[in-house]
């Protein structure tokens, strides 16, 4: 029989507030097994923690039962204590009787009620625990970081200067990212490239730093500590280490009508490309889609003139397998499409832009080499108008926007307005907006200053419509302030388009089990404390693809995940979970069920003798659980039918007492 | 196949053109417009009256008529069409409202079953993009419209409200350049052409209707427009009322030009 404590927290008013601490401590008493009972105002607090560890010495106590907060809060603080005071850590259950009780009643008798039907049901399961041991895992000790960019970079960077080997997977020929696109940077105008592209040479010479551009991850097993991930290179058609990017074979190809993604199809490029001067790696790509050797087998010019013989017309995607300790997520994001917002007539004009396509053309390595001219004559306009919150904060248009805060677009387009004034005081420039939001260092001096200093027009009003008439683009709009509709014959629209996860990010998220919300971002362990780790073990988040971020707050948090992974790498061993599948040879019929339910590949299946009654062996097939890499979430324990398959902790028979003890 | 038709008030009165080529032009396309009998208003004049059942009450009757037939309800006027879908939307949707509307059938002299929302409306327009097919009009044209620039001019009964009416991308919608281009003419997109002509401050303000009138037409006519053409009574009025750089015409009528129908026989 096991000797229980019952600890009953009040959390202050957040449990006690609706729940009769009292009486449910003296309610816990009765039960079987339940040797001693008492109630405290924070059990989490030091002195509460004395409580138990008291009680276990005093009592001998075999097992705790602490009626609290979820277990996803403090299970492992209570686990630690119940282990500093001489009990297995497993001896500890947790009664949820705040976020499942205390929050969701009102009404104190209710509450008090339910909260002891809850205690009795953790009371019953502690009755049938037996202590645990986790096992041990080894550490690879090397990164992997999915995406290129500023987070990417950074992430990689710390990781490797703090001594471990680093991958970064990018799927672009290049490193480099949104950044690499961007003219200036708010608030302080510094140029993007300036600041970037030493950090790109620096990945790139980077002893413990490989870059796989142009390249994707295939395939991700295992867990913490010990991923197994396929990367496909895709063909580039030259090869890297021969190619040393003099960019001959780009003036030469005769191929010159390919949109140039790098600048949002506002130009061309050639079917053989280097997006960019500073690209890193700095290697020429063969873009399969209109090579016309590729696709015809006639041309063959950029292989004549490349005195280096990197092109190779055969080449096939290559796959690499690698193991890793940690992985990053860093996918980014994409400004949305603007396909669906036709009432800005992006569709039917090329002066109406998006604000990405607004950094293009005012970055002298941009198509206008930095003049800003309208797209579709080369003039100078001298109307521009900017429209915020193009698919932000959209609930009512949740089909083709977004229902959340782009979060950077108030700070780049104050920082367009004011550039444009600048450069070009003979312009008149107007700002639409919901709201201007600009907390942040020095950001809201910036927006002050584009109004005041240099003249901008903020209107507080949406745009409502963007009608093409010759040569210039009527704007309709509401001045709610003024009470007034505004017409205003504009040369150029500016759309501040909202952004969203990269594509990528789903199916990565899919292949890592790491959890994404409602608009594909990746969900964090924890929104205020653990924001840079995902829910499943091993793997980290970097950037936008946890949520809208704007430089200064990607590069503090593409640090924050470094020194995670760091965290990680560093230790020899990690202690793994306990709470496992596990197969009972002797009711097993090894009829699969259990392996093919089982996301995770833990269950294999193995032949074994037997002795039957009458002295003779028989060999029959038996499920083996790998407890490395059982994440114990009960599917088998579900599925198998002869009831050979039971999970560490959560047995079947504890799991029926705690329902009988709910249902008495 | 048969259809329930709806024509709607206006059609009998100001706009016999567009009853009576979408009839000829139905014929010759081999669907048979079953008149609904003893059909009421709308009640399109009581639009804006949003909690009013009463003057629903016409349009439940319509829809129920066509249930009973176990036909598609066919409307051709925008704003019968306007009221008639989000009526029989509020019937799927709104139990409070179709109890009420329910209630109110139930004392006609010769009430039908409760009606429930059963009835897939279409417009004149849809009925040729979704069931005849514009590639099947295409076929049927004898005569051509072959280098005429047309402008479409939707309005915002037929779009408007987008989720409702599921007609067309109300920002950019596309099925009467569609219809355009399977005549063999050449659609104009203009920008205005989804914008209200005006026609509801017409008697408070009729300056207001002027401008709005004039502007959906002078950006038609700068966008090198010969034609427009409309499916509304009121944007025809409207339009021709207070513009005159180009000609409106119901779609109809040009569906009756191009299929050879209109030269043989005329509106009465």
């Amino acid at each position: 029989m096991q000797r229980i404590g019952v600890f009953v927290c009040h959390c202050g008013t957040n449990i006690a507030g609706t729940i009769d601490v009292k009486a449910v401590a003296e309610a816990l008493k009765n039960e079987p097994g339940v040797v001693f009972s008492t109630d405290y105002q924070y059990m989490c607090s030091q002195a509460g923690q004395d409580i138990i560890k008291n009680a276990i010495a005093e009592h001998k106590l075999t097992g705790i039962v602490v009626c609290s907060c979820s277990p996803r809060m403090h299970e492992n603080t209570f686990r630690k204590t119940a282990a500093a005071a001489g009990l297995n850590s497993y001896m500890v259950e947790i009664a949820n009787i705040r976020e499942q009780c205390s929050w969701v009643h009102k009404e104190m008798p209710v509450g008090t009620e339910k909260a002891i039907i809850l205690g009795k049901a953790a009371v019953a399961k502690v009755n049938l625990n037996a202590p645990l041991t986790p096992g041990e895992s080894p550490v690879t000790k090397r990164a992997l970081v999915i995406g290129g960019g500023i987070a990417g970079i950074q992430t990689a960077l710390d990781i490797a200067d703090a001594g471990f080997p680093v991958d970064i997977v990018e799927t672009k020929p290049t490193i480099g990212g949104k950044m690499a696109q961007l003219d200036k940077t708010f608030p302080t105008l510094d140029c993007a490239a300036c600041i970037l592209t030493p950090k790109m040479v620096e990945v790139a010479q980077h002893e413990n730093i490989r870059i796989f551009s142009y390249s994707e991850v295939s395939e991700i097993k295992g867990f913490v500590g010990n991923f197994d991930v396929t990367i496909k290179r895709r063909a580039r058609y030259v090869k890297e280490d021969l190619c040393t990017g003099c960019g001959a074979c780009t003036e030469k190809c005769p191929q010159k009508k390919v949109p140039n993604e790098f600048n949002l199809g506002m130009d061309n490029r050639r079917a053989i490309y280097i997006p960019f001067a500073q690209a890193v790696p700095k290697v020429a790509t063969i873009d399969a889609d209109y090579c016309t050797m590729l696709k015809t087998g006639k041309c063959g010019v950029c292989s004549k003139v490349c005195t280096a013989g990197a092109i190779d017309y055969q080449a096939k995607d290559e796959f690499v397998e690698e193991k890793y300790g940690a992985i990053v997520a860093a996918t980014g994001f994409n400004p949305i499409s603007m396909d669906k917002f036709d009432e800005y007539a992006y569709s039917q004009s090329k002066d109406v832009i998006t604000s990405l396509e607004f950094e293009r053309l005012t970055n002298a390595a941009g198509p206008t080499a930095g003049k800003l001219l309208r797209p579709s004559d080369g003039e100078h306009p001298h109307t521009i108008v900017f429209v915020q919150c193009v698919g932000s904060r959209c609930a009512a248009c949740a089909e083709k926007g977004k229902e959340y805060c782009s979060k950077i677009c108030c700070m780049y387009t104050a920082k367009h307005a004011m550039l444009t004034r600048d450069k070009y005081p003979d312009t008149d420039v107007y700002v639409f907006y919901i709201d201007v939001r600009t907390p942040g260092k020095a950001f809201d001096e910036f927006y002050r200053r584009a109004v005041e200093e240099y003249g901008v027009h903020y209107i507080k009003g949406m745009v409502g419509k963007v009608s093409p008439e010759g040569n210039k683009l009527k704007v309709q709009a509401s001045d709610l302030i003024a009470g007034k509709q505004l017409h205003i014959d504009a040369d150029l629209v500016v759309l501040a388009a909202a952004i969203e996860p990269d594509k990528s990010a789903r199916p990565l998220a899919t292949m890592l089990t790491a959890s994404m919300d409602t608009n594909d971002f990746f969900t964090e362990a924890h929104p205020k404390l653990r924001p840079v780790e995902s829910p499943t073990a091993g793997v980290f988040l970097s950037g936008t693809c946890q949520g809208p971020k704007d430089i200064p707050e990607t590069v503090s948090q593409a640090g924050a995940a470094a020194s995670k992974v760091i965290g990680l790498l560093a230790k020899d061993k990690l202690t793994g979970n306990p709470c496992v599948a596990h197969s009972d040879e002797n009711m097993c019929n090894g009829c699969s069920t259990c392996g093919n339910v089982c996301p995770y590949g833990a269950i294999t299946y193995e032949d074994k003798e037997f002795r039957m009654p009458d002295r003779t062996t028989k060999m029959r097939r038996i499920a083996v659980v790998n407890e490395a890499v059982c994440q114990g979430c009960g599917c088998c324990t579900v599925a198998c039918m002869s009831g050979a398959m039971d999970l560490k902790g959560f047995m079947n028979k504890q799991i029926m007492a705690e329902v009988d003890a709910i249902c008495k | 196949m048969k259809v329930s038709y709806f024509p709607g008030c206006t059609l009998r009165t100001k706009a016999k053109d567009l009853d009576f080529y979408a009839r000829k032009c139905a014929e010759i396309l081999g669907v048979e417009l079953c008149e609904i009998k003893d059909w009421q208003c709308c009640g399109g004049v009581f639009v804006s009256a949003k909690d009013e059942v009463a003057s629903k009450l016409s349009s439940v009757r319509a829809l129920a008529a066509a249930r009973d037939e176990e036909q598609p309800l066919v409307t051709v006027c925008s704003a019968c069409h306007n009221v008639i879908k989000q009526t029989n939307s509020a019937m799927q949707n709104d139990p409070d409202f179709a109890a009420k509307a329910n209630l109110y059938m139930s004392q006609d002299s010769n009430a039908s079953a409760p009606y429930n929302g059963e009835t897939e409306v279409y417009h004149y327009l849809e009925l040729l993009r979704d069931v005849v097919g514009f590639d099947k009009i295409k076929e049927a044209v004898k005569n051509p419209l072959t280098g005429k620039k047309i402008a479409a001019y939707y309005g915002c009964m037929l779009l408007r409200p987008g989720k409702v009416m599921n007609f067309d991308d109300p920002e950019n919608p596309t099925i009467i350049e569609d219809f355009i281009r399977a005549l063999g003419a050449e659609p104009v997109v203009y920008p205005e052409r989804n914008e209200c002509c005006g026609a509801y401050v017409v008697l408070e303000d009729a300056d207001s209707a002027k401008k709005k009138s004039s502007k959906v037409a002078d950006s038609a006519a700068n966008h090198g427009a010969e034609m427009i053409v409309t499916a509304c009574p009121l944007c025809k009025y409207n339009l021709e009322k207070n513009t005159s750089v180009v000609p409106v015409v119901y779609f109809t009528e040009l569906l009756a030009i191009a299929l050879g129908v209109k030269e043989d026989t005329d509106a009465e």
